[in-house]
């Protein structure tokens, strides 16, 4: 970048003094700042603030301490889990199917019409994907009345039931998988070909090429992305919403059930409730973001 | 060499099974409504549903509305820090990351609890301002992605040099910008509606809770109340994001200075 | 009985065939390069001999044991590539020891080998970086301490210096000639670059379209190309085509001019149209001595190229180039200028096959 904001340098065509070109050219971002500022900005510092003051607005760790509430700590931990559980699936099943359509030895034609599906199906969540299961694992779906004509095997009599924990995971899946797919795929294909020759060429094996030199350099995107994966089923509502209602107690449901009706009887609570989400995230991104500018060091 | 060909099979097959399953799942489920026999009576129901009309027909219009204010935010945003602002690319470059940090539900309790009737700006006061809200709300949820593919649009074409033949020649910033710069990314802009449009109109946790007539509140509503009808409406959504995204990819190929590849 | 034996290598593809009849005997410590245009085969016969691409025909033997159907990780072949593929995680020390990790080698005899290996390319302060830190040049030499690390039995080398600056390429694969001979390895080098090729080489192996066109000394294939494409790929070279006068006496009409071939014509017929081929410092603007042929034409062009002066002379269809010394005390011809020029009999190539070029 050559070109540094501050100072005054020549500008192409004169068009007034130096300094008033300067904030012309600031004038330019400003709307975009002053819509950050009230539509990001504040409201998130409104609630991290209002988290930590009582109902007369003084400052207070009340809230903060009655987020352990069972009830609460309930919801955050079968959140965390979902999340986890998603994550873990979506980044490992996301990381063969990248890996199989790039580097597997199938024809062309696979890897983009995988990558255009992933665009699709990262989107794809709510009611829609909810229904989607319900039509194909619920207890007159699809895939469950297959199951039982053709191996008289009925999966609800191993206890599986698809509005649960397992359910959610299973359906959240959905679209971390194709998230995954969409972010492994670049880092995939900065795996170059010559590596493995070379590995196999000075002796090596391939569980010595993916031991010494694949994993470690794929796993800060692995690991960065698992954790992405995590924020976003963190904050995700539409489908559980629409998927298990409010039997499964997710920290997502239980801020809207709050949000419409206060049914924690404190508003604060319910900031701090805010508060420990935007925690959560924003350590999940943050550790996202530092491991993947680490890969990119290496890979210069 | 083999070997590894059929395990990328054997993990392909599984992937295809399933992402393909569940919707032809769906649409068989919704070709149920009739005993015994199949039609697209569940269809021909939410298709003539006025509620799936008033609803669709708002989503839409929020989302063009959603659009315009979008592009008009981000296109000068982008183009002055290429251009003139390089060090604020950082902090810019985090705000675009906030709305894909924190949830979309912390955002909109901020909101109904900042622009309450009480506040100093009662954005709820009434329908149109809570309309209003609920655009910028969704300004916020697409901004990410529309400025991820302008500033990658603007990237591929070089924007000094146009910048400075069009100054050359006369241009004032208004022109230029609408002139010049516009047209020659209207690709990645037309990407970031597609992908705006269906965002906005499957959203549903910050219109529920604005309470506002969106097709995602819709399509909550009668998931729980109706058995066939949900199905026919999933299909449905999908077909409708599967256009918007495949029009996309289509369009990415034929942008200038871009190779075919995914987002 | 070479160190490397290939016989009848094939490689055929659904569509093509990108090696064919390939047959070469390489001596212990001799350093062969494969030369030619891109998609002659050169890089897949290499590939071949590494392991990376498996022959549809033919074997591939070193020390007598046939390598054909070993997996590339088996062979202790040694291989430089185009792009260096040094592991980017890894430091210098490591990857130069990557091979003798991965054969169980014990960590005292690792790190001594690795150092001996870094002052063999003269950068042993250099072992705790990382590539993304090196430059090209750098980055290509570790490559080939990495390969030899491991004291294969052949090196194998694909277009090494492609990827670097011009001046680099030169002090780099002289260095890599010097490596080379002190330890003695044999060693293939692929280039589509002639001048790295005859600088370096013991022998060359010329190749096109799938088949080895030509294998000899540099001075062989310089000197006496056997075909027009071997004669206009090595060196500069002016091509001629003209109708055949007498086969028995060698007598070739080129633009209406006689000249004489002292051998090459034995089996053409009279009326044939053929090529002959004259390297540009055989031919001079002098009068013949004693047998020589002569030509009288028109200069073309004049290149004044500082040591070397290159002049085009026309004869109608055909015209020939011709270099010569500068000389400060003579003054190049002028374009236009009706010259005579000479070149012994001796010289006059006649290629194979009908009229090419």
């Amino acid at each position: 970048m050559s070109q540094t904001a501050s100072a005054p340098t020549s500008p192409p065509i004169a068009s007034g003094a130096p300094p008033r070109r300067f904030t012309w050219e600031l004038l330019g971002v400003l709307p975009f700042f002053l819509f950050a500022f009230f539509f990001l900005i504040l409201p998130t510092t409104f609630l991290i603030v209002g988290g930590f003051q009582d109902a007369e607005g003084r400052f207070t760790l009340g809230n903060i301490r009655d987020l352990s509430h069972p009830t609460i700590l309930k919801a955050y931990w079968i959140s965390i889990q979902v999340s986890t559980a998603s994550a873990i699936g979506g980044a490992v099943i996301g990381f063969f199917l990248a890996y199989a359509a790039i580097s597997g030895g199938l024809p062309r034609w696979v890897r983009p019409t995988l990558m255009t599906f992933s665009g699709v199906a990262s989107n794809f969540a709510g009611v829609p994907l909810a229904f989607a299961f319900l039509a194909t694992l619920g207890r007159t779906g699809l895939v469950t009345v297959l199951l039982v004509s053709l191996f008289d095997f009925n999966i609800y009599r191993t206890g599986f039931n698809l509005l649960s924990f397992w359910g959610l995971a299973l359906t959240y899946m959905y679209f971390q998988i194709p998230l995954m797919v969409l972010i492994m795929a670049p880092a995939i294909d900065g795996l170059r070909r010559e590596w493995r020759e070379a590995a196999s060429n000075l002796g090596g094996s391939a569980v010595d090429y993916w031991r010494y030199i694949a994993l470690p350099v794929l796993w800060p995107t692995l690991l960065g992305t698992t954790l992405l994966l995590f924020a976003n089923a963190f904050g995700a509502i539409a489908t559980a919403y629409a998927l298990t209602g409010s039997s499964l107690n997710i920290i997502t449901i239980l801020l809207y059930a709050q949000i419409r009706g206060d049914v924690l009887h404190n508003q604060n609570l319910g900031y701090a409730l805010a508060l420990g989400m935007i925690l959560i995230t924003g350590l999940s991104n943050t550790a996202y973001i530092v491991l993947r500018s680490r890969s990119e060091r290496w890979l210069k | 060499m083999t070997r590894r060909t059929i395990g990328s099979w054997a993990v392909m097959t599984l992937g295809v099974l399933y992402f393909f399953l569940p919707l032809l799942a769906t649409f068989e489920f919704s070709l149920r409504y009739r005993r015994g026999v199949y039609s697209f009576e569940a269809y021909r129901i939410v298709l003539g549903d006025p509620r799936f009309h008033e609803t669709f027909l708002y989503s839409t219009l929020l989302a063009l509305a959603t659009i315009v204010v979008g592009v008009l935010l981000v296109v000068p945003t982008a183009y002055w820090i290429q251009l003139r602002l390089p060090r604020l690319r950082p902090t810019v470059e985090f705000i675009t990351l906030l709305p894909l940090v924190i949830p979309a539900i912390v955002l909109v309790f901020g909101y109904l609890r900042i622009y309450n009737s009480s506040s100093i700006l009662p954005m709820t006061a009434n329908d149109r301002t809570t309309d209003l809200l609920l655009m910028f709300s969704y300004v916020t949820l697409a901004m990410p992605y529309m400025y991820r593919a302008v500033d990658a649009g603007l990237r591929a074409i070089d924007v000094r040099t146009l910048t400075e033949a069009a100054q050359s020649l006369g241009a004032s910033w208004g022109t230029i910008l609408l002139r010049v710069i516009l047209p020659n990314v209207q690709v990645a802009v037309l990407s970031g509606a597609f992908l705006t449009f269906a965002i906005v109109i499957g959203e549903f946790t910050m219109a529920s809770l604005l309470d506002r007539p969106a097709f995602g509140p819709y399509l909550q509503l009668i998931g729980a109340n109706r058995a066939y009808e949900p199905a026919a409406l999933a299909v449905i959504t999908f077909a409708i994001t599967w256009g918007c995204m495949a029009l996309i990819q289509v369009l990415g190929r034929r942008a200038p200075g871009k190779t075919a590849g995914a987002h | 009985m070479g160190l490397l034996e290939i016989s009848g290598l094939q490689k055929k593809f659904a569509l093509s065939t990108a090696v064919e009849h390939f047959e070469l005997d390489v001596a212990r410590g001799e350093f062969v390069s494969f030369l030619g245009p891109s998609g002659c085969g050169k890089t897949t016969t290499l590939r071949m001999i590494a392991g990376f691409e498996t022959p549809s025909a033919g074997a591939i033997r070193i020390d007598g044991v046939d390598i054909t159907r070993r997996p590339p990780n088996r062979r202790n072949v040694g291989m430089v590539f185009q792009s260096y593929a040094l592991f980017p995680n890894m430091t210098v020390a490591d990857n130069v020891g990557f091979g003798l990790k991965v054969a169980k080698k014990p960590s005292a005899e690792i790190g001594p080998r690795v150092q001996e290996m870094l002052e063999l390319i003269k950068l042993p302060a250099l072992g705790s970086r990382y590539p993304y830190q090196l430059s090209g040049g750098q980055q290509q030499r570790v490559a080939l301490a990495r390969a030899l690390a491991i004291q294969p039995k052949v090196l194998l080398l694909d277009e090494p210096l492609s990827a670097l600056d011009a001046k680099i390429r030169v002090s780099l694969r002289n260095e890599i000639r010097a490596i080379q001979r002190k330890l003695g390895i044999t060693t293939i080098y692929v280039t589509h670059d002639q001048e790295e090729a005859l600088s370096l080489s013991d022998r060359i192996v010329v190749m096109r379209d799938g088949r080895v066109e030509q294998i000899g000394t540099p001075f062989e294939i310089y000197n006496f190309p056997r075909t027009g494409f071997v004669a206009s790929f090595v060196g500069t070279l002016s091509i001629l085509r003209g109708q055949v006068v007498d086969p028995g006496r060698g007598a070739i009409a080129i633009d209406g001019q006689e000249i004489l071939a002292s051998e090459g014509l034995a089996g053409a017929r009279a009326g044939e149209v053929r090529s002959v081929a004259l390297r540009p410092e055989i031919v001079s603007l002098h009068e013949p001595a004693g047998s020589g042929n002569r030509m009288r034409g028109t200069v073309e062009d004049v290149d004044f190229l500082g040591s070397i002066v290159r002049i085009r002379v026309r004869f109608g269809e055909n015209a020939v180039s011709l270099d010569t010394f500068n000389n400060p005390n003579a003054t190049p011809p002028q374009p236009g200028q009706a010259v005579t020029v000479s070149f012994p009999r001796e010289a006059v190539l006649v290629l194979e096959g009908p009229a090419t070029g």
